[in-house]
């Protein structure tokens, strides 16, 4: 179903919010990864606040939908969205990378609302698979999403599971790339080339639906349409921007991992709407 | 007659899967070999064959194990504890899954394949990860149990299983236990804490230097993590000299294992260390191969011999 005006306006003010507590939390320890946590913004905020079924009062619930962070560097973002959901209480936010806390580096067991761990790029999609696998035997109408970067599509790993799935038929997997074109040490064209991805996803045996991963209602119309493909799996390739919504940082490989001073914070701040 | 272990615990995965549906097996192209075909014969529709995929393979079973199933996934071990380690490790471990790893073909018992295809540092690879069990089977009684308790077990459990035959050790309603060892003959001389086809070597060797007035002990460590300490320094308190033994590299696996409790335990005695010696295998026939690279009767013999001349 498209998404309202008012539920766009609801979902776009959670966005602006989200950036600006994620850019805090990587202040306040001065390390993490801001370009990609902005860059799957959209994404992660679409499906938790609106479309996935998950109730952090029954979170072992057999029937809930599952997300793997692919790329867990974005794990900022994630555990902002697994607060609103009321997972855990807002203060754990800036606690984000400290000793003893339950908001790793990367996504881990601790976390309450994490499926599974990731980090080490390439092997969420396959993990993904696993939970589709189980999900179908287990006769369960939930849906797994796993949300993958582009540089991590240099990945081997990668296309073993991008060749396995679609012969498992896996209608219940949706794979996203948050396509922001850039990786650690440049843009994906400098570091590895990605040429036509649609394409090779297409030839893999996927449905591969292209929209503009900042526009929420592109993208839910992108999630409608898989949800309605019943011959095997699908994936997003979300056109999205580095860093977006913080001029100095939009595009830049420089802040795939650097935390923001206290100046580039406020600025930053200011630029989001400031805080409310 | 004795049946390959291999056949074992194909046979055993599919006796599990009659009696828990929850139990799903995966393979990456290798089913005839590891026998986790006999399961998938069975069970189709809960085998998953991966293609040559094992970091794929390790990975599905990872996110399998998330939905309430209980994965063994399956195939040589040279691969798997390589190719499949990044997800053993970072999603299996790291995150405390439920998901079996079945290591086929272990040592050089896919003798002419060569050292590409020998598994000689699984050992030491799979017991430096944290939550992870170690089992090594070295007959069908135990094979069988080890695969029970693996699918028993919540957690992750390695399973390191030959390609070969191994002689019967134990009585059809023997009992084991995760972290314990057994005393398969007694000794007083010496004690050899052998894992696998080498508890077989063992007694080979304690048989031949029984004649010569020898008496030595032979401990059947079947679970390698946890440990049996007790069984260890008991031995060491009571023979005074320890020799390992094991198809695999002399460093970090059974014999780093056992060294790390007697060190702790302020032991003390003479410890020799049966097992590949920090080199590369190669191809041709399995006893050949054993005798070359010293994992067999004579290895364990002069591993023996050395640790007595050191006792005081």
């Amino acid at each position: 179903m498209p998404l309202s005006k008012a539920k766009v306006t609801q979902l776009s003010e959670f966005c602006r919010t989200f950036r600006i507590d994620v850019l805090k939390a990587i202040h306040n320890i001065q390390s993490g990864h801001p370009g990609g946590s902005l860059s799957a913004c959209e994404i992660l905020t679409l499906l938790y606040q609106e479309r996935m079924n998950i109730d952090a009062k029954n979170p072992g619930d057999p029937n809930r939908d599952r997300l793997v962070l692919s790329k867990g560097h974005a794990a900022p973002m994630l555990y902002r969205n697994l607060i609103e959901k009321g997972f855990m209480p807002k203060e754990s936010m800036s606690t984000l990378r400290h000793i003893n806390s339950e908001l790793q580096g990367h996504p881990s067991m601790h976390t309450p609302g994490v499926e599974i761990p990731a980090g080490p790029l390439g092997q969420g999609l396959a993990a993904a698979q696993g939970m589709a696998l189980g999900l179908r035997l287990n006769g369960s109408p939930a849906r797994v999403y796993v949300i993958m970067g582009d540089g991590e599509q240099d990945e081997g790993a990668i296309w073993e599971a991008a060749t396995s799935a679609p012969k498992f038929k896996l209608n219940n997997l949706t794979a996203i790339i948050d396509y922001n074109g850039v990786q650690l040490d440049g843009t994906t064209e400098e570091i590895m080339p990605l040429r036509d991805l649609s394409a090779k996803w297409h030839s893999f045996g996927w449905n591969v639906i292209e929209c503009n991963g900042h526009d929420l209602r592109q993208l839910n119309d992108a999630l409608d349409a898989c949800a309605k493909i019943e011959d095997g799996p699908s994936v997003i390739i979300a056109k999205t921007v580095k860093g977006k919504g913080v001029s100095f940082m939009e595009g830049k490989a420089a802040w795939h991992g650097k935390p923001p001073s206290d100046d580039e914070l406020a600025m930053a701040i200011a630029e989001l709407g400031g805080e409310k | 007659m004795p049946k390959a272990i291999r056949e074992v615990y194909g046979s055993v995965l599919a006796e599990l899967g009659a009696s828990n549906p929850d139990i799903v097996v995966l393979d990456a192209d290798l089913s005839g070999s590891t026998k986790s075909g006999i399961f998938g014969k069975a069970y189709p529709e809960r085998f998953f064959n991966m293609g040559i995929s094992e970091s794929n393979m390790v990975a599905t079973a990872a996110g399998l194990s998330t939905t309430g199933k209980i994965p063994f996934a399956n195939t040589f071990t040279a691969f798997l504890t390589t190719l499949g380690l990044l997800s053993i490790r970072s999603l299996i471990c790291y995150g405390n899954l439920n998901v079996k790893l079945g290591g086929a073909y272990c040592g050089m018992s896919d003798a002419f394949d060569g050292s590409t295809h020998h598994a000689t540092e699984d050992i030491a690879v799979m017991r430096s990860l944290p939550n992870m069990k170690v089992l090594v089977p070295a007959d069908e009684t135990s094979t069988r149990w080890a695969t029970m308790f693996a699918a028993e077990h919540k957690g992750p459990v390695y399973l390191r299983l030959s390609r070969d035959v191994y002689p019967d050790l134990y009585p059809n309603d023997a009992k084991f236990e995760c972290g314990k060892g057994a005393t398969i003959r007694e000794g007083t001389d010496v004690t050899v804490i052998a894992c696998g086809l080498l508890v077989h070597k063992a007694i080979e060797a304690a048989e031949i230097l029984a004649k010569k007035g020898i008496s030595v002990r032979v401990v059947d460590m079947y679970s390698i993590k946890p440990i049996d300490k007790d069984l260890i320094l008991k031995c060491a308190a009571e023979t005074g000299a320890i020799v390992t033994a094991e198809e695999h590299n002399i460093y970090g696996g059974l014999g780093g294992a056992v060294s790390e409790v007697l060190a702790w335990g302020g032991a003390g005695v003479p410890t020799e260390f049966v097992g590949i010696r920090d080199t590369f295998t190669e191809s041709g026939p399995y006893a050949q191969l054993l005798a070359k690279y010293g994992v067999d009767a004579n290895g364990v013999i002069s591993g023996i011999e050395k640790a007595l001349s050191r006792k005081k």
